[in-house]
């Protein structure tokens, strides 16, 4: 059993060893370990031709990444948190998505970003946020979000081994509230395939991070009142894995949308969009978003209010289920 | 490098209209010398308290400044009234040496609304966490109050590891070219959480960076409280005089953790900290002011109570008042709300009144 946290170290300890060219870079990864100990023990172990704590600059840690992955490297990059990487948005949208593409497909830009993210753990301004509509507007960039640990090894060495860019955000919330049996070894959850986390018959609950939890959680209050709920983990962002959520909607004629990020143009609107193109005749009522609100994240002191809830969740079902 | 705090006074890098260092500066009288002594210890208390509640569950993570005091105090010291300031995390009290209520950085540290304040109240603008990100903000206001025809300056705090940013060079740039009223107060304390400056720049001095933009600097010892408010003061009176931003490199030594929720056990030099520790800003400062004779028996330990006792009660008033309505997300977002927000509001408040 592993928490989520040590099981992205795992990887990175796995996919370090297997590969010579994967390089992880970022502030305080090193002899600290990250301020989550994400890359704890790696300098130890690999030393820091293959662990480096650099400057404090995000643009600059990207920005390197990218001549790095020109010169044949795989690039690791830790962002210390969510909003931290703002700065690097820059290096994301002008050149770690474009590279490919300008270069008429010659160049390979397997880099990738991890970085904690989301609220719910009382931190302070700019800890909490939630970025990945950013990172997945961006062309040529893939985005994971894992919700257990067994998929934040999976994923993340998938990520790394990508010939694409991709994002990994971590939901700092599970880091280590969960714990879960995590495979041994080189272990690869392949990107872009949902999971039916919890199987239901009379609405589909998508979810990804940390909203998963809040999911199942909601499944097991509606299950009380004797409704079925599917929970559907996204797990992969872009590429989107549209077969697994319409299937799921094709059965339950229902689906409720729960993302922590703000509500307007966030992930959820391009779930919500997915199913008014393919699956408007299965639907036997709206498709609801519960998300974060459209202001900037609250002092944490109110942050529970700002959360997607399982009240709240389930305030959406019943609205959607009493719409027939 | 980080110069031990032994073997640096003060040495200008780019030539200034130099004054003879002596132990009191010009115009500091003796009621500004315990003024100082005031403002660090009610700093001191403020940290030494914050980290103590923070240990008791009362605060959410906190970043300590203790020893930081003599650089906070000193530099606001030489600031006019309508001047402003740009604090980083690390400077979160600053705005007590202002008059802002302590409830109020007490409620940013608990994660309140109530610690969310108005930087016009005191000319304190509000906490900055992404590093160096407010330097360019604090140019900009500095050029906008002259633009304006008002003569007030700005000064900024900010860290050894904010010269790595963009924010920061890109700021410098601006405040060079726009002879912003702008004092750039840099942090050197050693350390990024983790990272020491040797690691974090290829640069001899921190304070050599300025010279890329043309903007005179100067280093001095960030523990002496009086050094710092002299180099803070020498530089507002070139920005007034219409002679642009300067740079201070004010050089400590990180003597405790980057913030309640770090391990520095991993990668500092227990040693070296306890040595710095002997050399605190504060103790320091006492024993000078003993010296001159400003400083009667008793009195330095009668302060610290009675800045402690005002800490403690400022605490209760905010442990026991009723909390903000969590509607104020909504209602300090925008001006004018998207009709979406005001939706969300109104959905807020009635479950808000239905729990």
């Amino acid at each position: 059993m592993k928490t989520l946290v040590e099981a992205v170290n795992d990887a990175l300890h796995v996919e370090l060893e297997r590969d010579p060219s994967v390089f992880v870079l970022g502030e305080d990864v090193g002899v600290l370990g990250g301020v989550f100990r994400a890359t704890a023990g790696l300098t130890e172990r690999f030393g820091s031709e293959r662990c480096f704590d650099t400057p404090l600059a995000e643009a600059g840690i990207v920005g390197t990444a990218v001549g790095l992955a020109l010169a044949g490297w795989r690039p690791v990059c830790e962002m210390q948190f969510d909003a931290f990487s703002y700065p690097a948005l820059d290096q994301v949208i002008t050149h770690v998505g474009r590279y490919r593409a300008r270069s008429g497909g010659a160049v390979q830009m397997s880099l990738v970003l991890r970085m904690p993210y989301g609220g719910g753990v009382r931190a302070p301004e700019l800890h909490q946020d939630s970025p990945e509509a950013f990172y997945v507007h961006a062309p040529g960039v893939k985005v994971v979000v894992p919700s257990t640990p067994a998929d934040a090894k999976g994923l993340l060495s998938a990520a790394i081994r990508d010939p694409d860019p991709v994002v990994v955000l971590e939901p700092k919330r599970l880091y280590r509230s969960v714990r879960g049996e995590v495979p041994e070894g080189e272990w690869l959850v392949p990107l872009g395939q949902a999971r039916v986390a919890a199987p239901g018959e009379d609405v589909t609950l998508i979810a990804y991070g940390a909203m998963v939890g809040v999911a199942l959680d909601t499944r097991a209050a509606l299950a009380e009142e004797g409704a079925s709920a599917e929970v559907i983990d996204l797990r992969t962002l872009k590429p989107l894995d549209e077969d697994t959520v319409l299937a799921s909607v094709r059965k339950t004629g229902r689906a409720v949308i729960v993302q922590e990020a703000p509500r307007t143009c966030g992930f959820g609107s391009e779930v919500a969009a997915l199913l008014a193109e393919k699956a408007i005749f299965d639907l036997r009522g709206p498709v609801l978003r519960v998300t974060g609100y459209d202001v900037p994240y609250p002092s944490f002191s109110i942050e529970d209010t700002y959360l997607p809830s399982v009240r709240r969740v389930r305030e959406a079902v019943r609205r959607v289920v009493e719409f027939e | 490098m980080v110069p031990s705090s032994a073997q640096v006074l003060r040495s200008l890098t780019v030539p200034l209209s130099s004054t003879q260092r002596s132990p009191v500066p010009a115009g500091l009288v003796q009621v500004d010398l315990l003024g100082l002594h005031r403002d660090m210890t009610l700093l001191r208390a403020f940290d030494e308290q914050a980290v103590a509640y923070q240990g008791q569950g009362r605060l959410g993570t906190y970043a300590i400044h203790w020893g930081h005091e003599a650089m906070q105090a000193g530099a606001l010291r030489a600031l006019a009234v309508g001047d402003w300031v740009f604090p980083s995390y690390r400077e979160s009290a600053i705005g007590l040496l202002r008059g802002m209520p302590i409830e109020t950085v007490l409620a940013w540290w608990r994660g309140e609304p109530a610690g969310c304040w108005n930087p016009y109240a005191q000319g304190v603008a509000n906490i900055c966490v992404p590093i160096g990100t407010h330097v360019p903000h604090a140019v900009g206001f500095a050029w906008g109050a002259r633009k304006k025809g008002e003569d007030t300056c700005a000064l900024v705090f900010f860290g050894d590891g904010a010269t790595s940013e963009g924010a920061f060079h890109e700021g410098l740039t601006f405040a060079g070219v726009v002879r912003a009223p702008v004092v750039l107060l840099c942090n050197n304390n050693g350390w990024a959480i983790s990272t020491p400056v040797s690691a974090q720049s290829g640069a001899r001095h921190l304070a050599d960076k300025a010279a890329g933009y043309g903007i005179p600097a100067v280093t001095v010892d960030g523990g002496d409280v009086l050094a710092v408010y002299e180099a803070t003061r020498e530089a507002l009176e070139r920005a007034r005089a219409g002679d642009g931003p300067t740079f201070i490199e004010a050089i400590t030594y990180r003597m405790a953790s980057h913030a309640t929720a770090d391990e520095p056990s991993l990668y500092w030099d227990a040693e070296r900290v306890s040595d710095e520790r002997q050399r605190e800003c504060l103790t320091r400062y006492e024993q000078l002011l003993r010296e001159l004779g400003v400083l009667a028996d008793g009195e330095a330990e009668q302060r610290r109570e009675e800045s402690r006792a005002a800490v403690r009660a400022a605490m209760a008033v905010v442990e026991s008042r009723p909390p903000t309505p969590v509607s104020v997300m909504f209602d300090t977002a925008y001006a004018v709300p998207p009709s979406g927000v005001l939706r969300d509001r109104d959905d807020v408040e009635r479950e808000d009144h239905d729990r």
